[in-house]
């Protein structure tokens, strides 16, 4: 088990990591999501051991490891970029863990060999990483991880720079490799669908502080906070800022009424949410939320619709599962289920009401 | 129906200034040594055809083997010397920092002097009655008189070369070592790599390429070594540090012998084609036996 407590660091004036505290199992699955420059990398090398927190706590299995060198914590790392020693063959490089492990040179030929059919690698463990393409390319600097039996496993956005195909095809198989370590697992990635596609538990970093952590599906679907749901939301989430005037919601900017009557919470500002896929052509039931807007440009993509649109001013978005085409400042009428609707509150909390049961 | 293909000769114009350049540059000025390398002139610009005799002749010369052997063995050292040394410079150099423009700068500056002025420099140096180097040496009791102990004025000569010369290896060797993402650094120390190896598996293949073309200039620039040497020592004492350009440039200006210098100035350059093609050759090889051994313990 992995432990991070009250783990803060400063890069000068500017706080990049802010009071972090997490603790991560072994088998598990635990995804660091976030923009770029949340501090996600930065949480990687605290967890490796490259840099040291200036405050904070790090504990493995209740051993603090803060003292501890790089080279004595059994982590193994595979970054954004594909890094493989250039002149060895695939063989050499898988093995090279075990090398410096001073392992036994049969055990090293068995254990390569094992490492090598898991990932389809067999044919190429003669060849230069420089003759492989990037995704097999990754996945020598995968083996290299998995081979090494480490207890603590960093993937720091392994996928981003491999084209489409590859990434989905390789997204598909590492569950089960990672099934396969028993190391506490830290997946860091920008991208909402890639963590609801590897399950596990998810971190909403921003701007250096945990916003949200839990299991991947629960985040996705209550997110305690706007800033989570944005994190966790692509296309973007659409938002607009409401007001509650004796249980009667309006949009703030037009005192438009919303035909919402919600007796359970105080008077005050508050900022409705809805994810893009949620909103529908169809009015499906007679409390179904109506959206107007004005549409300013339609993308289509093979067999889905965005439709961007002006929704009291502000910029909202609609994914449609269908080809359709508006035509440019056409008005269009979306409706939302009222389960489907995110409250949040003035300190962007998510406000409880009954129907906050979302699928 | 065929298509008649028009012919557009208009190309070769564009051409024509390259080919007039280096007519002038090198085939001309190059024939005409493999003209006077075939054949014996007595003055007023009569010729005669004698064949390969003199070639025959400078190869079977005692005096252009001995030559021969002191330029490879000067250009042997300077390679040994210049090459791990610059290799490790480079190594010791920052990466960041205000440290990055002092260190180039200072490593920069030997190349900018003019080869004389170096010869010049070091002739001064050395110099036992005013030379900081000789004088000093003197002064510590150490016998040491460039112009007259032959192994004082090889010294010389090689520290000088190295001084001059080391920091264009530093220089290429630093570009290659920069350009290698910090990732790879950090990979390395998770794997728990030592030192060596991060040289041996990570820097030395990236900088493979630069290396070569250190080795190659270096080979090249020290094998046709001539103006340092004439400043500093004039090829002596004796003709201890008579090099092949010394001896050719005596053959030709100083007895005017043009047949056999045309002669041995083909040699010569066919000698470094040859040696930089087996260098090249050896170490674009090396690719492909180097994938052996992993890094582990060494």
């Amino acid at each position: 088990m992995l432990e991070l407590r009250n783990i803060t660091r400063h890069q000068g004036e500017e706080v990049i990591l802010d009071d972090i505290s997490l603790s991560m199992q072994r088998g598990e699955l635990n995804i660091l999501l976030g923009p770029t420059l949340c501090g996600k990398t930065s949480l990687m090398r605290i967890m490796a051991g490259l840099d040291k927190p200036d405050r904070g706590e790090l504990l493995f299995d209740g051993v603090s490891v803060l003292g501890m060198a790089v080279q004595k914590r059994n982590v193994a790392m595979v970054y954004q970029q594909f890094i493989n020693y250039p002149s060895l063959t695939v063989f050499e490089n898988i093995a090279s863990p075990l090398r410096v492990a001073r392992v036994e040179k049969s055990q090293i030929n068995r254990q390569v060999a094992e490492v090598a059919e898991l990932l389809q690698m067999t044919e190429m463990l003669d060849r230069t990483p420089d003759t492989l393409s990037g995704g097999q390319q990754q996945r020598v600097a995968l083996a290299r991880a998995l081979v090494k039996k480490a207890d603590l496993v960093l993937l720091d956005e392994p996928l981003a720079n491999l084209d489409y195909k590859l990434r989905e095809e390789l997204r598909a198989e590492l569950p089960a490799l990672f099934a396969a370590m028993g190391a506490v697992l830290v997946y860091a990635t920008t991208e909402p669908t890639e963590a609801l596609v590897l399950g596990g538990n998810t971190v909403c970093l921003h701007e250096g502080r945990v916003e949200q952590f839990g299991p991947t599906l629960e985040l996705y679907r209550t997110p305690a906070s706007l800033r989570s749901a944005k994190i966790f939301s692509d296309p973007p989430l659409n938002s607009a800022k409401v007001e509650c005037i004796a249980g009667q919601l309006a949009f703030a900017n037009s005192q438009q009424k919303l035909g919402i009557n919600i007796e359970q919470i105080p008077d005050g500002k508050y900022t409705l949410a809805v994810r893009p896929h949620h909103l529908s052509r169809e009015r499906e039931g007679l409390d179904d939320l109506e959206v107007k807007g004005s549409v300013s440009v339609t993308e289509l993509t093979g067999s889905e619709t965005f439709v961007h649109f002006s929704m009291e001013d502000n910029p909202w978005v609609a994914l449609l599962h269908d080809v359709q085409n508006f035509a440019v400042a056409s008005t269009v009428v979306f409706y939302v289920k009222p389960q489907h609707l995110f409250l949040f509150d003035s300190h962007h909390a998510l406000v409880e009401w009954p129907s906050t049961k979302k699928n | 129906m065929s298509i008649q293909k028009v012919q557009n000769n208009k190309a070769w114009f564009m051409v024509l200034p390259v080919l007039i350049l280096v007519a002038i540059s090198a085939i001309i000025p190059l024939m005409t040594v493999v003209n006077y390398s075939v054949q014996d002139t007595f003055g007023n610009n009569e010729f005669f055809w004698v064949g390969t005799e003199w070639f025959q002749e400078i190869l079977s010369s005692e005096r252009f083997h001995n030559a021969l052997l002191r330029t490879l063995l000067f250009s042997g050292l300077i390679l040994a010397i210049e090459i791990p040394l610059g290799i490790l410079i480079a190594l010791a150099m920052p990466k960041r920092g205000w440290g990055v423009s002092v260190c180039l700068v200072l490593m920069a500056l030997p190349l900018l002097i003019p080869w004389n002025v170096v010869g010049t420099i070091w002739q001064v140096f050395g110099r036992v009655d005013i030379g900081l180097l000789g004088h000093g040496l003197a002064s510590l009791g150490i016998d040491y008189n460039y112009t007259q102990n032959n192994l004082d004025a090889w010294l010389t000569l090689i520290l000088m070369d190295v001084w001059h010369w080391t920091s264009l290896v530093v220089l290429l060797c630093y570009s290659g070592l920069v350009s290698i993402p910090e990732v790879y650094y950090q990979a390395a120390r998770i794997d728990g790599a030592s030192r060596w190896a991060v040289f041996r598996f990570i820097q030395l293949p990236k900088i493979k390429r630069v290396l070569l073309i250190a080795v190659l200039l270096r080979f090249m620039d020290s094998f046709m070594i001539y103006t340092e040497p004439f400043v500093v020592t004039g090829g002596g004492p004796g003709n201890i540090t008579t090099f092949l350009s010394i001896d050719l440039v005596q053959m030709a200006v100083g007895q005017f012998d043009l047949g056999p210098a045309a002669a041995m100035s083909l040699i010569y350059f066919l000698i470094i084609l040859l040696v930089c093609w087996i260098f090249y050759t050896v170490m674009t090889s090396y690719d492909n036996d180097e994938q052996t051994n992993g890094p582990g313990p060494q």
